[in-house]
C-alpha cells in the first residue's frame, strides 16, 4: 500500500523499483507475521505482548478498584457490619498489593514494551521471548494472587506484611505464602522486563540517536529499569528470609531466637520507597512525551529534566527510613532521612517546572490527553506538598499510619500515576487501533474522576488528623468521623464511575468510526511513523539526527516508508534489528531477533507451577515443576541463543556491512548476563546486610553457638577461586582455538566447583549448626545455601558449554556461550569469596 | 457535642506540649503549601490556555521559570528542614535531660489491649491496670513501651505523636500534658484482625488528683470481696485475671482490680456498664474477633449478671 502511495507521489519512479519494494514488504510481512488461530498466544511480538500486558494490568486494576469500593462501602457509616473484619483485612491488603504489584509496575512494562521499539526507531526489543516469559509469569502469578480472595485465603496483613504478625502461621494463614511466593514470581517477571528494557534502550536505537537525543520516555524507562534492578532484589532477599521462617521455622524475625522484625521493615522499604518512584517516573515520562506534542515544540530543559529524573532515582534509595520514623530509631538517622526526603522534592519540582516552561513557550492545543495530564499534575502537586509535610519527622509522628497518609499516597499515585496513564491511553490509543477515543466521553470521564477523587480523598487528610488510623475495618460513632467518611465514600463511587466510562469507551466496538492519520497528533517522535496495521515495527531503520525527527527531518517518513534506509528487506527470512553502540548509536551488528515460540509460555507456566506448589508445601510437585522449568529454559537457550548465522556479515543497506554474530562485551546476551547478575548481586548484598544487621543489634550475635569453623569455609573459598581460574583458562584456550583445552579446563572447573560447594556445605554441617535454633546459624546457612545454589546454576552452565562444545555449537568463532558463562563466574567468585570469608573469618574478628 | 467528641482523639485539638507544636507546624505548612499550590496551578492554567488566547513566551523566559522555580524550591525546603530539625530535638530530645522525667509508665501492647504498669523506682509495681493511662498535667511522663506479640503503636493524638511497640525491643516516648481531659488513643499499627478495636483512654489530671488516684489504685477496691466475688472465682476467671485483695492473680488477661471505674471497656470499644460486661463475658469473640478470652455463653444468666455486677462495682 505504501509503495503504491509513494508511486503516486513520485510518478517518475520506475516500475522495477516499486516491484522490488513490494517484494521486500511481502518478505518483511511474512517474517514479522503474528501467528493465526490459537497459536496467536505463542506470539512474542512486542505489540501483541504489550497489548496483553496492558490489558491484564488494567483488569487487575479494575479488580483492585472493586475491592476499594467494598472498603469504602464498609467505612461509609460507623460500626458497620457489611463485611467481616477478616474479609475487610483481606480486601484492603489485596487492594494495595494488586495496585502496586499487578498494576502500577506492570502497566509501565506494558507501555514500554509496546511503544519503546517504535520510539527508539528499532523493530523489536532484543529479547522478545523474555518479554513473553515475563507476561505469562505476570498473568499466572496475578490470577493466583487475586483468586485467593474467592477462597477466603487472601493475604490479610497489609501490603507491607510486617512480621511477626505475617509470619504467625496460626493467625495468618496461607495468604501470606500466596503473597510471598506469588509476588516473588511476579518480581522475577519485573526483573526480566528491566533487563530487556535496559538493553533495548542502550543498544537498540536508530543509528545516530545519540544518548542525549533519546526521547525522554526512553531516558525515564532506562532509569526506572535500573531502579528495578536495585530495588526488587532486597525484597526478594526479604521474601526468601520470610518464607524460610514460615515454611521451615528459621527465626529471622523472631526476637525470642535472636531475630528482629525491624530487619524486614528495612528490606521491605529499601524496596518500597524506590517502588513509589518506579511507578511515578514512567508516568512523568508519558507527560514528557505528551506535553511537547500538545505544545507543538521541543521540550525546554531536556538536560534539566534528565538530570532531575536521574537525581530522583538516585535519591529514592536514600529515603526508606521515613516509613519508619515511629520505630524508635536514633534521632540522627531520622534527621538524615528527613533531609533526604525533603531533597527529593527538588528534582520533582524541576520536572513540573520543565513541563510548565515548555507549555509557556509552546503553541498549546488542548486535548483529552492534556486534560488528564494537567488534572493529574494538579492532584499530584497536592500529594507532593503533603509529602514534604510528612517528610518532617515531628509531623509524621502524628500523621504516620493515619488516613492522612492514605490521602497523601493516593494523591501521589492517582495524580502522579493513574491520571497520566489515562492520558497515555488517550494519547497512544490511535497507535494501537488507528482510531481515537471519544473526546466527549473523555471529558465527562475526566470530570467525574477529578471531582470524585478530590471529594473522596481530600477529606481524608482531616479524618487522619482527627485521629483515624488506617487499616481499621470500622470505627466508633463517638469518634466523630462519620460525615467525613460518608463524603469519602460518595467521592470514591463517583471516581469509579469515571473510570468505568473510560473502560467502556476503550472496549466498545468502533467499526464504523473512521480511521485517523498515522500521526494524528502531529507528534515529533518515531513511534508515530509506522502504520499500526504493519507488524514490522519500522519499514526501514532510519538514521536520526534530532530529538524530534518527524518535526525536523521532513523527508524521513517518506524515506522510511519507501524502504530507503537500513534493513529494508528480510531476504534470509529472519527477524532482524540493528544493534548500536551505547553512547553514539553507531551501528555494530545486525541482530537476529528470536521469533514466535512456545518456549516462553511453557517456561513461565512451569516456574509458576513450582511457586504455586511451594505455597501448598507440595514438595514433590514443586521439584517436578522445577525440573521441567529447567528443561524448558535449557531448550530455550539451546534453540534461541547463539545461533550460527549462515554468513558472517551482511549488507544492512546503503552500503553498510555489519557482522551477524558478535560475542563478548558487544553482544546483547553478555549485557543481559551482566545486568541480571548486578540484580542478583544486589539480592546477595541484601542478605549480607542481614548478617551484619544481626551483628549490630546483639552484644554477641553468635549467641555462643558454634560457627562453621575456619577450615572448611576457607577450603571452599580457595576451591571456588580455583574453579573461576579454570573458567578463565577455558575461555582463553577457546579463543586460541583449542577445543580440547576448552573441554579439559571446563571439566576441571566443574569438578572444582562441585568440590567447593560440598566443602562449603560441610562447614556448618560439621559443627552441627541448627538453623531453627537461633538466627545466627540460620543466617549463616542462608548465605552458604545462596552460594551453593549459585554454584549449582554455574555447574549447569559449565555442563551446557561442554555439551555445546562437543555438539559444535561452541567453537572458536561462535563463542558467546563461554563468554557469558565466564561473566557469570566473575560474579560467582565474588559471591563465594564474600560468603566464605565472612562466615569463616568474621566471627574471629568480633 | 460533635466538637467535644472529636477533640477526644484529634491532633488538631492539642492538649499536650508536642501536639501543640506539631499543630502549629501543620498550619504553617498548610498555609505555605496553599500559597505554592495556588501559584503552581495558576501558572499551569495559564500555560495550558490555547495559544491564540495568550502570548507565546520566549524560550529564555520559560527557561528562567525552571531556574527560578528550582531555586525557590531549594530555599523553601532548606528553611522548612532547618526548622524541623530544631523542632525534632526540642520535642524528643536526642538525649533525655537528667532528672526531667520523674514518672515512668510501662505500657505493653497485646492483642488487642494494653497492659499498664506504674512503678516506683526499680521496685515492684505500685499500680497495675489496663487500657487506661492517667498522667498529671504539667509533668513530663516517660512511657516505656513493649509488645507481647505483634507490632502495635502507642498514640495519644491529643498529646503527641506515636511510637511503635516492637516485640524484642523497648521503645520510649515522653509526653507532657498541658490541659486536663480524657483522650482516646487508638492502636496505630495494624496488629491483627481486631486492630480496629484496640484503643485506650488517656486521662490528664491535675497533679494532686493524680496522686490521689494513684494512691487509691494502689489499694484493693472496697468491693473486692463483695457480691459476685464467689461466682467470679468459681468460674476460674482468676486464672487469667488479677483482682487485688482476692485470690485472683492471673496475668494472661487485663488486671481487673478497679475495672468498674475505667473510662471504657474492652480496650476502648464499649461503654463501662453491666450490659457491656455481660456481653463481653458471654462471647468475647463476637465483640472482638481474635480476642483470646474464651466464650462463657454456657453460664446461667444470673451467674453472668452477678459477675458483671461485681466487676462494675470494683471502683
Amino acid at each position: 500500500m505504501s509503495a503504491a502511495k509513494s508511486g503516486k507521489r513520485r510518478p517518475a519512479a520506475r516500475d522495477a523499483d516499486a516491484e522490488l519494494r513490494a517484494a521486500q514488504e511481502k518478505r518483511l510481512r511474512a517474517v514479522w507475521a503474528t501467528p493465526k488461530g490459537w497459536r496467536y498466544w505463542t506470539s512474542v511480538n512486542n505489540t501483541d505482548i504489550g497489548l496483553w500486558y496492558a490489558s491484564a494490568a488494567f483488569i487487575f486494576m479494575l479488580f483492585a478498584g472493586v475491592l476499594a469500593l467494598i472498603v469504602r462501602a464498609q467505612l461509609a457509616v460507623p460500626d458497620n457490619d457489611l463485611v467481616s473484619a477478616d474479609f475487610y483485612n483481606q480486601a484492603y491488603t489485596l487492594h494495595g498489593t494488586v495496585m502496586m504489584f499487578l498494576f502500577a509496575v506492570p502497566i509501565f512494562e506494558a507501555f514500554a514494551i509496546y511503544v519503546l521499539p517504535g520510539m527508539l526507531g528499532t523493530r523489536e526489543l532484543p529479547f522478545p521471548r523474555l518479554s513473553a516469559f515475563g507476561f505469562w509469569s505476570f498473568a499466572l502469578g496475578g490470577v493466583f494472587v487475586c483468586g485467593s480472595i474467592f477462597f477466603g485465603a487472601a493475604p490479610s496483613s497489609g501490603w507491607f506484611m510486617y512480621p511477626p504478625l505475617a509470619t504467625d502461621k496460626e493467625q495468618v494463614g496461607i495468604g501470606a505464602d500466596i503473597w510471598l511466593l506469588g509476588l516473588s514470581f511476579i518480581e522475577v517477571a519485573s526483573i526480566a522486563a528491566a533487563v530487556e528494557l535496559i538493553i533495548g534502550i542502550m543498544k537498540f536505537r536508530a543509528p545516530g540517536m545519540r544518548i542525549n537525543m533519546m526521547p525522554l520516555f526512553a531516558w525515564y524507562l532506562l532509569i526506572v529499569a535500573g531502579m528495578i534492578l536495585f530495588a526488587f532484589p532486597p525484597l526478594i532477599a526479604g521474601d526468601i528470609l520470610f518464607e524460610l521462617e514460615r515454611l521451615f521455622d528459621w527465626p529471622f524475625f523472631d526476637h525470642e531466637r535472636g531475630g528482629d522484625p525491624i530487619l524486614w521493615q528495612h528490606l521491605f522499604w529499601i524496596f518500597g520507597h524506590p517502588e513509589v518512584y518506579i511507578v511515578f517516573l514512567p508516568a512523568i515520562a508519558l507527560m514528557a512525551m505528551i506535553v511537547p506534542t500538545f505544545a507543538q515544540r521541543p521540550i525546554i530543559g531536556y538536560s534539566w529534566i534528565v538530570l532531575a529524573a536521574v537525581g530522583t532515582g538516585f535519591l529514592s534509595f536514600g529515603l526508606w527510613v521515613h516509613h519508619m520514623f515511629a520505630t524508635g530509631l536514633p534521632m540522627i538517622s531520622l534527621a538524615f532521612f528527613s533531609a533526604a526526603s525533603e531533597a527529593v522534592a527538588i528534582p520533582t519540582g524541576v520536572q513540573i517546572f520543565v513541563f510548565t516552561a515548555t507549555l509557556l513557550a509552546g503553541r498549546v492545543i488542548f486535548s483529552t490527553p492534556m486534560l488528564f495530564g494537567a488534572g493529574g499534575l494538579a492532584i499530584f502537586t497536592i500529594g507532593g506538598l503533603t509529602g514534604v509535610m510528612v517528610a518532617i519527622a515531628p509531623f509524621d509522628w502524628q500523621a504516620h499510619d493515619t488516613y492522612f497518609i492514605v490521602a497523601h499516597l493516593h494523591y501521589v499515585l492517582i495524580g502522579g500515576m493513574l491520571f497520566p496513564i489515562i492520558a497515555g491511553l488517550y494519547y497512544f490509543y490511535p497507535l494501537i487501533t488507528e482510531k481515537k477515543l471519544s473526546d466527549r466521553i473523555g471529558k465527562i470521564a475526566f470530570w467525574l474522576m477529578f471531582v470524585g477523587f478530590n471529594v473522596g480523598f481530600f477529606p481524608m487528610h482531616l479524618t487522619g488528623l482527627l485521629g483515624m488510623p488506617r487499616r481499621v475495618f470500622t470505627y466508633p460513632a463517638v469518634a466523630g468521623w462519620d460525615w467525613l467518611n460518608l463524603i469519602s465514600t460518595v467521592g470514591a463511587f463517583t471516581f469509579a464511575s469515571g473510570v468505568a466510562l473510560v473502560v467502556i469507551d476503550t472496549v466498545r466496538p468502533r467499526r464504523r468510526q473512521p480511521k485517523v492519520a498515522v500521526n494524528p497528533w502531529n507528534a515529533g517522535t518515531l513511534e508515530w511513523l509506522n502504520p499500526p496495521s504493519e507488524n514490522w515495527g519500522m519499514r526501514s531503520i532510519p538514521q536520526v539526527a534530532s530529538r524530534y525527527p518527524l518535526w525536523e527531518q521532513k523527508e524521513l517518513g517518506r524515506e522510511v516508508a519507501e524502504g530507503r534506509w537500513y534493513l529494508p528487506d528480510a531476504q534470509e527470512g529472519k527477524r532482524e534489528a540493528l544493534m548500536v553502540s551505547v553512547l553514539d548509536a553507531e551501528p555494530q551488528e545486525v541482530f537476529r531477533v528470536p521469533g514466535t515460540s512456545y518456549v516462553s509460555m511453557v517456561s513461565a507456566f512451569m516456574l509458576g507451577g513450582a511457586f504455586i506448589s511451594m505455597t501448598f508445601e507440595w514438595w514433590w510437585t514443586t521439584l517436578a515443576f522445577a525440573v521441567l522449568c529447567l528443561c524448558a529454559i535449557l531448550t530455550w537457550v539451546w534453540t534461541g541463543t547463539s545461533q550460527h548465522p549462515e554468513k558472517p556479515e551482511k549488507d544492512a543497506g546503503r552500503g553498510l556491512v555489519l557482522p551477524l554474530y558478535v560475542s563478548g562485551q558487544h553482544s546483547a546476551g553478555w549485557w543481559a548476563m551482566f545486568i541480571t547478575m548486578v540484580g542478583d548481586g544486589t539480592a546477595f548484598a541484601s542478605l549480607l546486610f542481614g548478617y551484619f544487621f544481626y551483628w549490630t543489634i546483639h552484644e554477641d550475635f553468635t549467641a555462643g553457638l558454634a560457627g562453621p569453623g575456619v577450615v572448611w569455609p576457607m577450603v571452599s573459598l580457595v576451591l571456588f577461586v580455583a574453579a573461576w581460574g579454570a573458567m578463565l583458562a577455558a575461555r582463553a584456550l577457546n579463543t586460541r582455538g583449542s577445543g580440547n583445552g576448552l573441554r579439559i579446563a571446563l571439566g576441571a572447573s566443574a569438578a572444582l566447583n562441585a568440590a567447593a560447594a560440598l566443602a562449603g556445605l560441610y562447614g556448618p554441617w560439621s559443627t552441627g549448626m541448627e538453623p531453627t535454633a537461633h538466627v545466627y546459624p540460620a543466617i549463616v546457612w542462608v548465605l552458604v545455601l545462596w552460594t551453593v545454589v549459585h554454584a549449582g546454576v554455574g555447574l549447569i552452565m559449565q555442563l551446557f558449554c561442554l555439551v555445546a562444545s562437543f555438539a559444535g555449537r561452541l567453537t572458536q568463532t561462535y563463542d558467546k556461550d563461554i563468554h557469558n558463562v565466564t561473566l557469570y563466574w566473575h560474579f560467582m567468585v565474588v559471591t563465594a569469596v564474600f560468603t566464605f570469608a565472612i562466615v569463616g573469618l568474621f566471627p574471629l574478628a568480633v | 457535642m460533635l466538637t467535644a467528641c472529636v477533640s477526644q482523639q484529634s491532633a488538631l485539638h492539642p492538649a499536650g506540649w508536642e501536639a501543640e507544636r506539631v499543630d502549629i507546624l501543620f498550619w504553617v505548612m498548610v498555609a505555605g503549601g496553599a500559597v505554592i499550590f495556588v501559584g503552581v496551578i495558576g501558572l499551569l492554567l495559564y500555560a495550558t490556555r490555547h495559544h491564540t488566547r495568550r502570548k507565546v513566551h520566549s524560550e529564555q523566559a520559560a527557561g528562567r521559570l525552571i531556574v527560578g522555580g528550582t531555586l525557590f524550591t531549594i530555599a523553601t525546603l532548606a528553611l522548612l528542614l532547618g526548622y524541623s530539625l530544631w523542632l525534632m530535638q526540642d520535642l524528643r530530645p536526642w538525649t533525655l535531660k537528667e532528672g526531667e522525667s520523674r514518672l515512668e509508665v510501662e505500657v505493653t501492647g497485646e492483642q488487642f489491649w494494653w497492659r499498664v504498669v506504674y512503678r516506683e523506682g526499680e521496685g515492684t509495681p505500685r499500680v497495675i491496670t489496663a487500657n487506661e493511662v492517667r498522667l498529671p498535667v504539667g509533668e513530663r511522663v516517660n512511657f516505656i513501651l513493649n509488645s507481647a506479640d505483634m507490632i502495635h503503636s502507642f498514640w495519644i493524638p491529643s498529646l503527641g505523636g506515636k511510637m511503635d511497640m516492637i516485640p524484642g525491643r523497648t521503645t520510649q516516648l515522653s509526653l507532657l500534658a498541658t490541659k486536663p481531659g480524657t483522650f482516646r488513643a487508638p492502636c496505630a499499627e495494624y496488629c491483627g484482625t481486631s486492630h480496629a478495636l484496640m484503643a485506650f483512654s488517656a486521662v490528664a489530671m491535675e497533679p494532686a488528683d493524680f496522686e490521689a488516684w494513684l494512691d487509691a489504685r494502689a489499694a484493693p477496691s472496697p468491693a473486692a470481696q463483695g457480691d459476685g466475688h464467689d461466682a467470679f472465682m468459681r468460674q476460674g476467671c482468676g486464672a487469667c485475671h488479677s483482682i487485688q485483695g482476692t485470690q485472683a492473680a492471673g496475668t494472661i488477661g487485663p488486671d481487673l482490680s478497679h475495672v468498674g471505674s475505667r473510662v471504657s471497656l474492652a480496650a476502648g470499644i464499649l461503654p463501662n456498664d453491666e450490659e457491656s460486661l455481660t456481653r463481653f463475658i458471654r462471647n468475647a469473640e463476637a465483640v472482638k474477633p481474635g480476642a483470646r478470652m474464651p466464650a462463657y455463653d454456657m453460664l446461667a444468666d444470673d451467674e453472668l449478671a452477678a459477675i458483671a455486677r461485681y466487676l462494675k462495682g470494683l471502683e
